[in-house]
């Protein structure tokens, strides 16, 4: 076989003229779901996220606009996520992006949509700088943050009990953080620390000496200040060295519990804002949501994405689908102004540095005895209200709220 | 033997590039913009990465440490310090050859697997210092790093105005390792490369023009880094996990080691792979790997190596 270099040069021209064609005019609402398809956090978020998102857009009976769903894998680099969403924006007209489970690409494509004036939800980030010092007007908060878990998980544990403290801290800054919030609150609720110690990040797989350490320190509670596989493996361990402790999970999700198993799980103690199991109104959700993922309940982050889209396109057919595309901001100030109300979450509101307010829960992981069947797994210990449960406007150092 | 005509460039080769930067000057026309300034700054740090590779045969396992160090250095200087573009740029490229500096004095001394574990070595610690150090900002990296105005004058606001700058630094490292490769320092590297004790018999101090041969790669692996800094508007741990060292690799087999055009056409499927699979959802790895299988097993030599050998001629 011989290749011209006539034929070659052809062949290039007519691939990159294809994309051209491509382009569409429509004046249609785009959302983008940017969320993990491929790495540690596709249960939490993944393909379900997209599934929740068109269950929103389905359940929204919409008048005089079309809403078009985009799902793409930020593969968990910021470049791609930055590249990704501005392609959306720039060259597919989306309004919305959303999901963003990775709190770098969420910083990342936040400060996308801000210099682009479209709209950010992030549902599956964790960091509270997005509502914090990297606060702007295009950016929404919604599910859950760092300061939220480590409020429900220490302060209402200590109140329930859970007294005194040990950690395991990955050491790095993420890790130093939740640790040191949590101790505060722990403190505060008359708990006492009485000790910590750092692991190596990332890369530890031994926690052994670590939860012996734990164990020696005679705490009632044994706080886990690390997060996905870190995480699986001190839970993991802890059962195979029958640590009697309690163990407190400060990013832990549904689907964790899920994959680990009751048996190494059981005792368990972590904080979501929503649980499939929780009341009517989120069973039904949960059921609605069934023919699209089968096999699967959704977490906190998926249900966060349904909610919040359904409150978007709300806004955005009171203010005309047309007002909407055009300016990010002015929408989301509009969301903020209204109050939310859906069946996942119920009831809230969005504050000015673009925190969604409501209730955060307190669980405990079921004994496999006491479950009914595959994701029966939680009962309800402590309920922290929404007013509390997030971090004081004031604190956060957002420039929005002292403007 | 091909005559060597303006610049080192053999006709074929001269056609060639008139070609490329044909293609990168209308591009952004057809192409969306953002997505060629990432093609290029890979280009550039595959380009970095086979100078050493391809004509001095040191196999390094830990270039994203200058390519991400470059990237930290430029974003924060535009950030924090308040640097034009240009100047941001060239401190992430001193900051890729400081380092180099440092780590190819230590890494040059041993050969073969030891060179590359020792690159892989450093590679990581250069890794953890930019999770631990304060000015990174460890997991969320350096966020919203400002394009600024070139020379203090010209806004890059707009990705043409920026794309033009990228294009500008590409064609120059491009044409700089084309240089490099194609001088009398050059063909001592590519003697070293066959047989070193005989360049070492020949007088040629050999560790001398490896380590100058590695600073100048990662200083422009450094310049690559920085460039992309700006681009994007962040620096983030992704550039220096050791993964972006593996994907560097990658890039460069797929082109064509020690081709000089094979590095670009390496980046530009590389990239083109993670950009427009990113919409294919979970198949994305399970498709990047059976492109790589299907590009081992047909382009032995990589896509330009083989093209090379069809048409019979050197690219």
């Amino acid at each position: 076989m011989t290749i011209s270099r006539r034929a070659l040069i052809g062949t290039a021209a007519a691939a990159t003229a294809l994309p051209l064609a491509a382009r569409a005019q429509s004046p249609t609402i785009r959302i983008g779901v940017l969320t993990d398809l491929s790495g540690p956090y596709q249960d939490i978020a993944g393909v379900v996220s997209g599934h929740a998102t068109r269950q929103a857009v389905e359940e929204f009976a919409s008048k005089g606009f079309n809403v078009e769903v985009l799902v793409a894998d930020h593969q968990n680099k910021s470049d791609v996520g930055v590249a990704v969403s501005r392609q959306w924006i720039d060259r597919d007209g989306v309004d919305v992006i959303i999901d963003l489970a990775n709190s770098a690409v969420s910083l990342a494509v936040s400060g996308v949509c801000k210099e682009k004036n479209k709209v950010c939800i992030a549902t599956g980030a964790a960091t509270s700088d997005l509502t914090g010092k990297a606060c702007n007007p295009n950016t929404i908060h919604w599910v859950y943050d760092t300061y939220m878990l480590a409020r429900s998980t220490g302060g209402a544990m200590a109140k329930a009990g859970g007294d005194t403290w040990f950690f395991i801290t990955a050491d790095y800054a993420f890790g130093h953080a939740l640790t040191r919030d949590v101790s505060g609150f722990v403190t505060a609720a008359g708990g006492k620390v009485l000790g910590d110690v750092r692991t190596p990040f990332p890369g530890t797989t031994d926690f052994s000496s670590f939860l012996l350490q734990a164990q020696a320190s005679k705490a009632k509670v044994v706080g886990l200040s690390n997060a996905g596989a870190d995480t699986i493996n001190s839970i993991k361990q802890a059962r195979e060295f029958g640590i009697t402790q309690k163990l407190g999970g400060l990013l832990v999700f549904l689907s964790d519990v899920h994959s680990l198993g009751l048996d190494v799980c059981q005792g368990l103690v972590l904080s979501e804002s929503f649980y499939w199991d929780l009341n009517d109104r989120t069973r039904a959700f949960s059921e609605r949501l069934k023919p699209k993922a089968p096999t699967k309940r959704p977490t906190m982050v998926q249900a966060g994405n349904y909610a919040s889209i359904l409150h978007y396109l709300k806004v955005a057919n009171a203010m005309g689908a047309a007002e909407a595309k055009k300016d990010g901001a002015a929408t989301v100030a509009r969301m903020k102004a209204t109050p939310t109300e859906d069946d996942c979450f119920g009831a809230g509101s969005i504050r000015a540095d673009g925190r969604k307010i409501h209730p955060c829960y307190l669980f405990e992981v079921k004994k496999p005895a006491e479950s009914k069947g595959p994701w029966d797994y939680y009962k309800l210990l402590a309920t922290t209200p929404a007013e509390e449960a997030f971090r004081p406007l004031k604190d956060g150092g957002c420039a929005m709220v002292n403007a | 033997m091909p005559r060597f005509m303006m610049f080192g460039f053999s006709r074929p080769q001269l056609i060639a590039f008139l070609v490329m930067v044909a293609l990168v000057a209308v591009a952004p026309f057809v192409l969306y913009p953002v997505f060629l300034m990432k093609v290029l700054c890979f280009a550039l740090f595959a380009c970095a990465f086979n100078l050493l590779i391809g004509y001095v045969g040191l196999l390094s396992f830990g270039h994203a440490a200058y390519f991400g160090m470059g990237g930290y250095v430029a974003g924060y200087a535009a950030k924090a310090w308040g640097f034009t573009p240009e100047l941001a740029i060239i401190a992430g490229t001193l900051a890729g050859g400081v380092l180099g500096a440092a780590f190819g004095w230590l890494a040059i001394r041993r050969q073969g697997i030891y060179f590359a574990m020792i690159t892989l070595a450093l590679g990581q610690m250069a890794y953890f210092f930019c999770l631990q150090a304060p000015f990174t900002g460890g997991e969320d990296g350096i966020q919203q790093i400002p394009r600024g105005n070139l020379f203090g004058m010209i806004s890059l606001k707009s990705d043409l105005a920026m794309y033009a700058v990228v294009a500008v630094v590409f064609l120059f490292g491009f044409l700089l390792v084309h240089r490099i490769v194609h001088s009398p320092f050059g063909q001592i590297l590519k003697a070293i490369r066959e047989n070193e004790p005989r360049a070492t018999s020949l007088g040629y101090r050999t560790d001398s023009y490896k380590l100058v041969a590695f600073i100048i790669s990662c200083a422009l692996a450094g310049l690559a880094g920085g460039t992309k800094s700006l681009v994007f508007g962040i620096a983030t741990l992704t550039d220096v996990h050791n993964a972006m060292s593996g994907e560097v690799v990658l890039m460069t087999l797929l082109g064509g080691l020690g081709t000089i055009f094979g590095p670009v056409m390496g980046a530009l499927i590389a990239t083109a792979m993670e950009n427009y699979l990113a919409q294919a959802g979970a198949w994305v790895t399970v498709i990047q790997g059976v492109i790589f299988v299907a590009c081992v097993l047909a382009f032995r030599k990589g896509v330009i190596g083989v093209l090379a050998e069809r048409l019979k001629i050197q690219l």
